[in-house]
């Protein structure tokens, strides 16, 4: 208890919202906004050390990429003397970044768009038309979900070797959008149930075929839900390191950026080329940040949207 | 409507479902198969039973590894919601309310973008940068600067008592902003009546948050809980690429699917590496009913 407590209130001693223990009159109705200024205070110091905490390290990578050996070892918080953009170059093709890169693009376009195709027709036809065991097929599609892809890491090794897809493309791919379609007709499937059937019947009965209406009528339709998963796919399957580290590990030309990337970082050590592995971080993380800077809103909504129940 | 029906239906789902058979079903189906042999890829493989299994049971990585998916599964929902809920309440709410409209704090868009961005980064990637991070002479990033000011470095991935830790960072690091995001999206969906009728009535930001904005959060916050059990069950990719050679110092940080990974492409012990598949699919099942159960509460409704 405070000892103004004890006066007999005065109308301006009683704030309206609190019993603030300040002096009557003065400090009362100042209490909570002084309380929130504090927390305000308080909280963005803690935003802008987080802030601070994820940007540093990034920044501190594309710094480092200018620089040479001495300079990393001897100063790693100095700007780089000079701007050695040699760095870049002998990450491209000595260290093959180029190569990884265009795999990983190569890849994941045919990937993701393999997914989206697949998965789109998959979720579309589970979703509106009636027929024995749809159910039993969506349940089956839908229980990928909730199972860890190294528990059938061994045996999947083996079906690709056996269908002579081991160390190509091709078999990552057709992995990668097998892997992809639990998630992606999970969510597609729910968006196009809730698309209206009266523009369907419509078209329907103008005539127009069922895949027809599928490609060009439903399709469009579905645009934000197809977006969505897309970007979600696009992110994960870029993101991927186990399963072309199983599936590729024989066939150096054909890694993905993931892979080549910790590979480069195991060599540096042997190479002793820092600057080079800090350069082929930077040509790994700075499309990214690009990308993201451009598209932000919809890789938030989009990864986020696996979330939504 | 009935006319063409099924070859439709047929031809729009033959690909996807022969794709999604031979590549997931058939592999699962035939994980529980192999872990019941002693295959080792040359010879055809000899059924053993739980021969496996038994030999799991006094495997010391095996139960290592299992440790840490614990130490994982429970420091890295925790910490991770921890943060992430405090930033996201101080973005949506932490600011001054103006004419009824709760408003986070000034910059709030300018946090959200950034701390969202390791979230668009591989693991892969983010291990190597870490990597570079956590080195242990000048040329690290932490050691540089404890260097500098003349401290011991400190052996963030060498020491075996800090190397989890020092992963577990990393993953939080890159979790955080996504979780913010997620957070956010549930609190712009609580009325701002709720908090000014309990401004109204005295109360702080402090029971705000537990008050209000927790209950009200906790179906979202189940579903953070799941991902991130989920992201505790692999880390496959941080522990390959950022510990000392996959899973050390001495086994220090390994984790099932580094597990399963080593016994299998560098051992070819491909029964046994399949019975630890099975294993983690258990306890993957066990934790998602666990959490079912325990978190099932009755949710507000507004």
């Amino acid at each position: 208890m405070n000892p103004q407590s004890t006066l007999p209130p005065t109308p301006a001693a009683l704030p309206p919202k609190t019993g603030d223990p300040g002096a009557p009159g003065k400090q009362g109705p100042k209490g909570p906004r002084s309380e929130a200024r504090l927390f305000a205070g308080l909280g963005h110091i803690a935003l802008a050390v987080w802030a601070v905490i994820v940007i540093v390290p990034i920044l501190w990578t594309f710094l480092a990429a200018f620089k040479n050996t001495t300079e990393i070892f001897s100063s790693p918080w100095t700007l780089p003397a000079e701007l050695r953009w040699e760095n870049f170059g002998r990450a491209w093709t000595t260290a093959r970044v180029g190569r990884y890169f265009i795999n990983s693009v190569i890849v994941v376009g045919c990937s993701t768009f393999g997914t989206m195709l697949l998965g789109s027709m998959a979720a579309y036809v589970l979703a509106r038309y009636k027929f024995w065991g749809n159910r039993a097929i969506y349940y089956l599609f839908v229980s990928g979900l909730a199972f860890p892809v190294f528990l059938a890491l061994v045996p999947l090794f083996f079906v690709v070797k056996n269908l002579g897809l081991l160390d190509t493309h091709t078999g990552v791919v057709l992995v990668y959008i097998a892997y992809s379609l639990p998630f992606t007709i999970f969510f597609l499937a729910a968006f196009f149930k809730t698309l209206p059937s009266s523009v369907a019947e419509a078209g329907l009965i103008d005539g127009c075929g069922h895949t027809r209406l599928f490609f060009q009528v439903m399709m469009p339709m579905a645009k934000p839900g197809l977006i969505s998963v897309a970007i979600f796919n696009i992110i994960g399957q870029w993101a991927q390191y186990q399963l072309p580290l199983v599936l590729l590990s024989n066939a150096k030309d054909k890694w993905v950026l993931t892979q080549g990337i910790a590979d480069i970082s195991v060599n540096a050590g042997y190479e002793a080329d820092w600057s080079g592995l800090f350069a082929a971080l930077t040509i790994a993380i700075l499309p990214m940040i690009i990308v993201y800077a451009i598209f932000q809103r919809q890789i938030q909504a989009g990864l986020t949207s696996g979330a939504v129940k | 409507m009935r006319h063409g029906k099924y070859p439709f239906v047929i031809g729009f789902l033959f690909a996807p479902v022969t794709l999604y058979v031979v590549f997931v079903i058939a592999p699962y189906a035939q994980a529980f198969q192999i872990s019941m042999t002693n295959w080792r890829g040359l010879s055809a493989p000899q059924w053993v039973g739980f021969d496996n299994y038994r030999r799991l049971l006094d495997d010391g990585s095996f139960w290592k590894a299992v440790q840490h998916h614990g130490v994982l599964l429970l420091a890295l929902p925790l910490i991770t919601i921890a943060i992430a809920l405090f930033f996201s309440f101080l973005l949506n709410v932490g600011g001054k309310s103006s004419g009824g409209q709760r408003q986070g704090v000034w910059g709030a868009k300018f946090y959200r973008v950034v701390f969202f961005f390791p979230q668009v980064l591989a693991v892969a990637i983010i291990a190597v940068l870490f990597q570079m991070v956590y080195r242990p002479n000048e040329s690290g990033l932490i050691n540089g600067v404890l260097m500098k000011l003349g401290f011991d470095p400190v052996l963030f991935l060498i020491r075996p008592n800090l190397a989890l830790w020092s992963i577990i960072a990393v993953l939080v690091w890159q979790a955080v902003g996504f979780y913010v995001v997620l957070f956010s999206a549930g609190m712009a969906s609580i009325p701002g009546e709720i908090y000014e009728a309990a401004e109204m009535d005295g109360a702080t930001k402090v029971t705000l948050f537990f008050r209000v904005t927790l209950p009200l959060l906790w179906d979202t916050l189940q579903v953070a809980w799941v991902y991130l059990g989920i992201a505790a069950f692999d880390a496959f990719a941080i522990v390959a690429v950022l510990s000392v050679d996959g899973g050390g110092p001495d086994g220090a940080t390994t984790v099932l699917a580094m597990e399963i990974y080593r016994n299998a492409f560098v051992y070819s012990k491909y029964g046994y590496a399949s019975a630890m598949g099975v294993a983690l699919f258990f306890l993957t099942l066990t934790f998602a009913a666990l959490t079912l159960r325990l978190t099932k509460r009755e949710s507000v409704e507004y």
